[in-house]
């Protein structure tokens, strides 16, 4: 007896704590829906101060469709968030945070709205965004995002720290990859910092957004990880962009070990791998910046980065959605968009953001080789199965780059396969 | 158990249809029908939330599955053992369950031990009992994403444990080395929890009876000797409990290796079954090979339960 009761409550306990689910209920939208919306927008403060200022101004001009906005619920993260409200039906109409590595999966959840299939819906995206935008389609060429801002990944350094080696802080030598390499000896052996570059060294898979990828679309000119289904990294370019890692790593340049903090702005690190958002972070560090570094150099106005974007997606739980597509155009519209430039310091993915704004970037000129760089940059692929995808070349990428396990050269034709496997999932 | 035997022997008067009834109604209902109240509130509670998820989780990985908004039209065709073969034909799969067989290793015998040990310990100290007690209880009060923090700057390669083993620190580092990362896991979860597993021992040893401590004293048993002799069989019940409990909560390891290695580093070396269910079934959207990853954790678990009932537990 007390035998079957303890079994009994260890599998009610192993079960509880092992296997959790939840499933969909009922609801859905209406495309000609007109009212009341609710959005979330990110929790940061820029962000936030973005977001309350251009729902006052919709409403001081819509009393009838009010929005209520507010912050993005805590959790894991925004994606997990997002992904639990879909399913529960409950998702906003609008969010202003919505990552491009999970809108395929939110796609094939369905519970975002088709933009393209809205009168005039792709055409205003494409108008707004230019060429861009098509990184932004679906693989059968729709738009399931708008895509909103960017923060274009850039190499920021310390000036002061390149002094103190003995380095031009004015023009660092940091273009091609040996270059690159022979200033972070310099900084290192100079004893000026622990580390010359430390991006996290950790297994989550947006994390080869801020190491491999960046460089890898600056080598390439703008070529996606994966394309037409197909992986594309495993070829003298992408073995390339992995020996320039692997070096760091092998010369004990980057540090194995993930920093707790923020290494360029406690000093652990001369230098680091950010968008635009940093500007105001570092406002301690005398820092400059440059475009990442490819294998021959490339000039500042050719590189391609990463583009570390957030969209903004329309739910399909949302009733009244009509009114969240006028809500949407008004957010991206030409005023919003320089206010979102002006409190946060990210770029809006529109066309001609250096002229449409150049009186932000002649009275912000820290800004201005980000808003150059925004118009060129690499997005994830699209599809349900990016993450995967991100997730396989991460620990292919770890092992081998990070941690020096195996043929690195291998590791990413290893990679490539997998990909190319999971990369044909439905 | 007694009590409900002698119960169950008392002879109920069978006079009549009337007594027919109450006969029936009585087998149905038990013979403390307003227990069955008592109890249904956390009857829901277990229903709802232990047992639905649990049949949902065996419904899901056996579907092709994946969580979709209300009212999507979505086909989710019975694949059978297709996601188990998905599961377990993956390298990380069978990593995490060798590596968490490692952490369990490591973490329930020393939990065990540690925690009697000071329990006693614990049970026999006159100053500072108070303060002493609440000092082990707090890191298991504490949150775990607080104290991974500590650790984090105990264990990092420039940490204060490196500092003080100087040479001897290993290389790579703790927490970034295949080999000392999980035993590093296991001991941090070993610290956290024993203030649990001392209470629960603490509780055991007020029901072992002073007199058997008086009568191995008398026959010459040292206070070592006693240990083995008194405290261990005497508490063997919560010995039963704390095994459970420790390898139930040791297999559904997450939270550490997602902060304290960097999301199961390096090189998944200290990747939980939990953690790649997380992966797979919230980050990936593959919640039926996640399912099926769960299946097979329970059924693992519930093999060790057994064990260690059969071994551990009393033999009547």
């Amino acid at each position: 007896m007390k035998k079957k009761t303890a079994l009994a409550a260890a599998s009610v306990l192993v079960a509880s704590f092992a296997l959790t689910a939840c499933g969909g209920g009922g609801g859905g939208g209406s495309a000609d829906g007109r009212g009341d919306i609710t959005i979330w927008y990110s929790n940061n403060e820029f962000e936030v101060a973005w977001g309350k200022q251009m729902v006052e101004a919709w409403n001081a001009e819509n009393p009838d469709e009010q929005i209520k906005g507010q912050e993005i619920p805590a959790g894991k993260s925004s994606e997990e968030v997002i992904g639990a409200a879909i399913t529960a039906g409950n998702a906003p109409c609008l969010i202003y945070n919505t990552a491009p590595s999970a809108v395929g999966q939110f796609e094939k959840q369905g519970g975002l709205v088709d933009l393209s299939a809205i009168d005039g819906g792709a055409d205003y995206i494409e108008e707004r965004s230019g060429d861009i935008a098509e990184q932004y389609q679906n693989t059968d060429g729709k738009y399931f995002q708008m895509p909103w801002k960017s923060n274009p990944v850039m190499i920021f350094y310390n000036k002061d720290m390149f002094t103190a080696a003995g380095l031009d802080a004015e023009n660092p030598a940091l273009s091609t990859y040996d270059e690159f390499l022979a200033t972070a000896k310099t900084l290192v052996d100079a004893g000026v910092a622990p580390n010359a570059i430390l991006p996290a060294p950790s297994s989550e898979f947006f994390q080869l957004q801020f190491d491999f990828y960046p460089l890898y679309a600056a080598q390439t000119g703008g070529t996606q990880l994966v394309e037409d289904n197909k992986a594309t990294f495993a070829d003298d370019d992408g073995y390339a962009v992995a020996d320039f890692w692997s070096s760091l790593y092998r010369d004990k340049l980057s540090a194995q070990e993930a920093f707790q903090g923020d290494s360029f702005a406690d000093g652990a690190a001369a230098m680091a791998i950010v968008g635009p958002w940093a500007v105001s972070v570092y406002k301690d560090v005398n820092w400059g910046a440059v475009p990442v570094p490819t294998e021959a150099g490339t000039p500042a106005d050719e590189t391609w980065t990463f583009s570390d974007a957030k969209n903004i997606g329309l739910y399909s739980a949302c009733e009244n959605q009509a009114t969240a597509w006028d809500v949407l155009k008004f957010s991206t519209s030409e005023e919003q968009d320089g206010k979102l430039l002006e409190l946060t310091g990210q770029m809006p993915l529109r066309t001609d953001l250096s002229t449409t704004y150049a009186d932000y970037f002649a009275a912000n000129p820290s800004y201005e080789l980000f808003g150059d760089q925004a118009s060129r940059t690499v997005e994830v692929p699209p599809g349900p199965n990016t993450v995967e995808m991100m997730q396989t070349f991460r620990d292919a990428g770890s092992n081998a780059v990070i941690f020096g396990k195996g043929d690195v050269h291998a590791a990413l034709d290893d990679a490539a396969a997998e990909i190319d496997d999971i990369a044909t999932k439905p | 158990m007694a009590a409900t035997d002698t119960a169950t022997r008392t002879p109920v008067p069978t006079t009549g249809p009337s007594g027919g009834a109450t006969r029936r109604k009585g087998r149905l209902l038990g013979r403390n029908p307003l227990g069955l109240l008592f109890s249904a509130p956390y009857l829901v509670f277990v229903l709802l939330v232990f047992a639905y998820p649990l049949v949902y989780a065996f419904y899901i990985a056996f579907h092709d599955f994946f969580f979709a908004a209300p009212g999507a039209q979505v086909d989710r065709p019975f694949v059978g053992l297709d996601n188990f073969a998905s599961a377990l034909s993956d390298p990380a799969v069978i990593r995490s369950f060798g590596n968490v067989g490692v952490f369990l290793l490591i973490n329930v015998p020393l939990t065990v031990v540690l925690s009697m040990v000071l329990a006693t310990a614990l049970n026999r100290v006159v100053h500072f009992r108070t303060f002493l007690r609440v000092s082990f209880y707090v890191p298991y009060v504490t949150a775990s994403v607080a104290i991974v923090g500590v650790w984090l700057f105990l264990f990092g390669g420039s940490g204060l444990v490196n500092e003080i083993l100087g040479p001897l620190a290993p290389d790579p580092s703790w927490l970034i080395s295949e080999t000392w990362a999980m035993p590093t896991i296991a001991i941090f979860v070993t610290w956290k929890q024993l203030g649990f597993y001392i209470l629960l021992y603490l509780a055991a040893l007020q029901a072992v009876p002073k007199e058997l401590y008086e009568s191995a004293s008398t026959d010459g048993a040292g206070a070592i000797r006693s240990f083995f002799s008194v405290t261990v069989p005497g508490v063997r019940p919560a010995t039963v409990l704390v095994l459970l409990i420790s390898t139930v909560t040791g297999a559904n390891l997450f939270t550490e290796p997602y902060l304290l290695t960097g999301g199961g580093g390096p090189n998944g070396a200290s990747a939980s079954p939990v953690l790649i269910m997380y992966q797979k079934g919230l980050q990936q959207g593959q919640p039926d090979v996640a399912s099926a990853i769960g299946i097979v954790l329970v059924a693992l678990v519930l093999i060790i339960a057994l064990l260690q009932n059969r071994f551990a537990g009393e033999r009547d």
